[in-house]
This record gives structure tokens, sequence and C-alpha cells, in this order.
């Protein structure tokens, strides 16, 4: 895929505040300022099931909804199933990895990582931008 | 068996009663000899069992009473889960007030020259990329938080055992419940930040993951 709209809607998912911050600001500056936020899995769903987003780059272990468990109900809805999904989390066991790409995760990125990492699996998921 | 045995059998199970070892030994004996036939050589070594695991669990007794664990159960894994939450918040202001002087950064660049603003912007990025080290460390705490309490639910069912008044604020702390199936499996994959050694990197897991392609 080539001529990534930088404009595009993502929503970005994390209970940790300074997470999301973070991770806001790293795509602000990789050119992508169209970010919304939830806090959780149940939160993020419903915001995906109001508004069309073309990538939803999550945390893994929340409360109520774990990260997972919001990858398996967009795979598992229609209308969301074939929107981009990137795991960013603390998580970093094999079981963990391949608990979400047999879910249906589109990239997985293990915490703490840097901007680098952040565009290269962008890159990876979206294309050349 | 007489009322007199049955009534000193019922206070022995008594929660809270004091459990003196020449007590259940001398039941003990009561119940052998009540026992017909010839039973002398195979009741004498189960009442020697039974004696010394009646002095075990007094020794036992005493040992946790003189640790004062209903103190450590009430007062000190309370006080140090209240300590490690409020780290959590310190690191959590603090990243802030790191935050706060990022965008003040960031505004007065806007006005700078590209080439100067340009190590500005590279700095900027580091910045934010240290600081998700509160979410690691947070992360982490909460984990050690959970083990505390675990601890202090297991003190609890241990004094309960023991017949010991346990403090009114610590009965509310109830055992978690019974998870589902899928949700136990979840829990299972959620364990939070691994200790160096035994976490992925970045490289291995993108080997992982491109071994399904």
């Amino acid at each position: 895929m080539a001529g990534v709209e930088k404009n595009m809607p993502i929503l970005i998912v994390d209970d940790y505040k300074t997470m999301l911050r973070i991770i806001r600001n790293l795509l602000k500056q990789l050119g992508f300022d169209n970010v919304d936020e939830a806090t959780d899995g149940s939160g993020a769903l419903s915001k995906l099931r109001d508004k069309e987003f073309d990538l939803v780059i999550s945390d893994w272990n929340m409360e109520p909804m774990s990260g997972l468990q919001l990858l398996k109900e967009v795979r598992a809805d229609v209308k969301l199933k074939e929107t981009p999904f990137i795991m960013i989390t603390a998580e970093s066991k094999s079981e963990n990895v391949i608990a979400a790409k047999e879910a249906g995760v589109s990239n997985y990125i293990v915490k703490p990582f840097n901007a680098a990492t952040l565009k290269g699996k962008l890159t990876a998921v979206l294309g050349n931008f | 068996m007489n009322a007199t045995m049955e009534s000193r059998i019922a206070a022995l199970g008594n929660p809270g009663a004091g459990i003196d070892p020449a007590d259940i030994a001398e039941v003990v004996e009561s119940v052998l000899t009540s026992i017909s036939g010839d039973n002398s050589g195979i009741n004498i070594k189960l009442y020697e069992d039974i004696e010394a695991l009646a002095k075990f669990i007094a020794a036992a007794k005493a040992d946790i009473t003189s640790l004062r664990a209903d103190e450590i159960n009430s007062k000190f894994i309370p006080a140090a889960s209240d300590e490690l939450t409020a780290i959590v918040g310190a690191t959590e202001h603090a990243t802030n007030e790191i935050f706060e002087a990022v965008d003040a950064i960031e505004a007065a660049s806007s006005e700078m020259a590209p080439e100067a603003a340009a190590p500005l912007a590279d700095a900027v990025t580091r910045i934010y990329e240290a600081c998700s080290f509160q979410d690691i460390t947070g992360q982490r705490i909460t984990k050690i938080v959970k083990v505390l309490q675990d601890v202090e639910s297991r003190v609890s069912g241990l004094l309960e055992a023991l017949g010991e008044q346990l403090p009114a604020a610590k009965a509310e702390t109830a055992a978690p419940s019974e998870p589902a199936p899928e949700a136990a499996s979840q829990e299972e994959l959620m364990n939070g930040p691994q200790l160096p050694g035994n976490a992925m990197n970045q490289d291995d897991i993108d080997a992982l993951m491109a071994s399904f392609d």
C-alpha cells in the first residue's frame, strides 16, 4: 500500500494516561494528527462502533476489557474486522504473541519502545509514508 | 463414645480455643482405648504420629502468634500497598510535569528556524520514549500490590484456621471468585512486564510474528 493518508483516524487504547500521551505525541511527530483515545477495550469498542477508524493501536493489560478481548471483538465484528490492529504491550512472552497472532493482530510492539519501532510497524501495516 | 468425650472433642474444635497438645493426646488415647480388638502395634504408631502432629501444630501456632501475623495483615501489608500505590501516583505526576515542560519546548521550537528546531524535536522524541518508564514501573508495582493482596488473603485464611480473632477490616478481604474458564485463560496471559532475561525483545517478537506468515 502506498500513499498513506496522514489524516487517517487512529484510535489509541491504553489505561495509562501517560502512555496515551506518549503514543499520541510520537504519532504526531510522524505526521498523524487525527488521534482519538480510549482507556480500555470496552470504551474502545464503543468508539469503533460509533465512528470509523483506519487503525487501532492498543495496550493489552487493561480492565475490564483487555486488548486481546478487544482484538477478538473487532475481528468478530463484520464492520470492523478488516481494521488494522497493532498491539503495544509489556506482555512479551511467546504465548502472548502467539495468542495475539491467532486472534488476528496486524503487528506487535513490546514496551518500552521507541519512535523508530513505531514507525517501522506503522509502515509494515499501512505501507510507506 | 460417652458424653464427656464428645464434649471434649467439640471443645477442641471450637475456633478460638487454645489447643493444648496434652489435651489432644488424652483424647486420642481415649479413642484408641475404646477400639476393640488387637490394635496395639498399628495404633501405638498412629498415636505417636498424632501426638507429634499435635505438638507440631501447637509449636507452629506459637511461632505464628509471636510473629504477630494479625498485625502483619492489618497494618504492614496495607501500609506497603499504600506506599507502592503512592509511588505510582508520584511517578505519574512527575511524568506529567515532564510533559508540560516538553510542550513548552515544542511551542518555543515552533518559532525557531527549522535547522535549529530539528535537534530539539529529536530530543523531545527521546524524552517521550524515556517517559514510558512510568507505564512499565506502574505495571510492575501493580503486580507487587496484587502479590501483597494475595499474601494478605492467605494470612487471613491461616489466622482463621488457627482460631484467631481477625480484624474486622481484614474480614472484608474476600478471596476472588472463581473466574470463568475463558476469563481464566485470558487472565493467565496478563502478566505484565517480564524481568530481564525472561522477556523477549522486539527482534524475537518480530521473528515469532514472521513465523506465522
